[in-house]
């Protein structure tokens, strides 16, 4: 299992959850382990059934953008960060 | 035993001399000698030869090697009349300096002989308690403390994250603190926004700010531009100058607008932004890093961005962030320690955890990278309410 961090936008949609145990080997199947639960994070995750551009995925510190993408390989005990932008200043 | 005079005499001896005449010719040719002015620091103030190095007699020994390692260096010591300076010369000699000569007539000689003379910028006896914290941590010091006092700083939004900010940068005598923000303020915002108060209900934020701010630290004079940035502004703004850029703006066009000047005027923007119990901050430093638009290429739509008005967010978080943004920027005005560029910090207030991602340069970003696509200011509103594509 790893586990995912859950931005304060989309803790609504996971019951106030920071942090969730999910499966899966990659990042993409631990993002999709993570839909499979919480349904309704769908509409917030992805765009035309892909991830949507606007979230920023992190393993051990990198964007898997810089990695292998979504498939990008996840360890037991890794932590997956979602981070979408935050405009909020004032 | 030898007198004074008989002492001077017999040092004078040991030692070569260079006269102010001889001294001023090689002042402006490639192999000019170093000048050490071993004066006391308040006939160093009055003026000196320019370009000298000072060290007072007192210390000499002790911290020449460390200010001139290479002692095959042409030195030139004086003093005010060249006696002083004739015992620090020997002393030079006797530490392994090759080759040092004492100024002839000192000082007054010079001066008598109409050579130029730099008069040192000091900081005011006032100056000196005030910042005296400061003054005494090596990396910050007396130069450091000017380069503070000479610093241009335009904050982006007087609130959340503006107000601890500008606070702090006040406090350190950042010396110009341009302030963006069209708001006046409400009650709702007191919760967080310390720079304001509640007999400013009303008042344009940014005369409020300038108020506090200016009180604060009267060596602080405080620009300020009461209108929200876009893009029909940003360049009379801009056309100051400024030597960092907080951003400290509530939405997400503004945010881009800023980003993409910055690249284009090179200016560093210390970036952060709150929500709720969570904060982000980091740096974008044109040429040396990622951008706004490398870290996020598109905004997310409305609905998963809500705003801390929309949202809310913990009083203290933009107090948290913002004096970790007011960091960065003395950071980067004293030209010290680590920047933040590259590393997106993430702070959990409810956990009380600090993590670090990487940030890449993109070298497809449409603004920085190596073949931009926008070399112009957009429509940021359109540009964030469009929907977004898939990657």
């Amino acid at each position: 299992m790893a586990a995912v961090r859950i931005p304060p936008t989309l803790r609504a949609e996971v019951g106030g959850r920071r942090e969730l145990e999910v499966g899966g080997d990659t990042v993409g199947a631990v993002i999709e382990d993570l839909v499979d639960r919480y349904p309704a994070l769908a509409d917030q995750l992805y765009a035309g059934g892909e991830l949507a551009s606007f979230v920023n995925v992190y393993l051990g510190g990198e964007d898997i953008r810089t990695l292998d993408g979504l498939e990008t390989p996840v360890y037991e005990s890794e932590t997956v960060i979602l981070l979408p932008a935050m405009a909020g200043g004032a | 035993m030898a007198g004074y005079r008989e002492l001077l005499a017999r040092v004078k001896e040991e030692i070569d001399e260079i006269s102010t005449v001889r001294a001023n010719e090689l002042l402006d040719t490639p192999d000019a000698p170093l000048f050490v002015d071993v004066r006391e620091p308040d006939e160093w103030e009055e003026g000196h030869i320019p370009g000298a190095l000072y060290t007072g007699r007192g210390r000499l020994e002790q911290r020449i090697e460390g200010l001139v390692p290479d002692k095959s260096r042409p030195l030139v010591v004086y003093c005010s009349a060249g006696s002083r300076s004739a015992f620090a010369a020997k002393a030079l000699a006797e530490l392994g300096y090759e080759d040092v000569v004492n100024l002839a007539g000192g000082f007054s000689d010079w001066k008598r002989n109409g050579f130029d003379v730099t008069i040192p910028r000091v900081l005011t006896p006032e100056q000196r308690s005030r910042y005296s914290r400061h003054l005494l941590i090596p990396e910050v010091g007396e130069d450091g403390q000017q380069r503070l006092l000479d610093a241009r700083i335009l904050l982006v939004g007087a609130g959340g994250l503006g107000s601890p900010a500008s606070l702090y940068l006040a406090a350190a005598g950042v010396g110009t603190l341009g302030i963006i923000d069209a708001d006046v303020v409400d009650e709702s915002n007191l919760q967080r926004q310390i720079v304001h108060s509640t007999d400013r209900l009303g008042e344009p934020k940014v005369l409020s700010a300038k108020r506090t701010l200016e009180a604060l630290n009267p060596d602080v004079r405080v620009i300020p531009f009461q209108e929200r940035l876009t893009s029909e502004n940003v360049e009379r703004i801009l056309a100051d100058g400024w030597d960092v850029i907080i951003d400290g703006a509530d939405n997400f066009p503004t945010r881009y607008l800023v980003n993409d000047a910055s690249v284009w005027h090179g200016i560093p923007v210390v970036h952060g932004s709150i929500f709720r119990f969570e904060g982000q901050v980091t740096v974008f430093a044109p040429g040396e890093g990622p951008c706004y638009r490398c870290l996020f290429p598109q905004p997310p739509p409305a609905e998963l961005a809500p705003s801390c008005a929309e949202g809310g967010v913990l009083g203290v978080l933009p107090g948290i962030i913002g004096s970790i943004q007011a960091n960065e920027a003395l950071k980067l005005v004293l030209g010290r320690g680590d920047s933040l560029a590259g590393r997106l910090l993430l702070f959990d207030a409810l956990g009380t955890t600090l993590d670090e991602v990487n940030v890449r340069r993109d070298p497809y970003c449409p603004v920085c990278g190596d073949n931009p696509e926008i070399t112009e200011y957009i429509d940021y509103v359109e540009f964030c309410n469009t929907p977004v594509g898939l990657d």
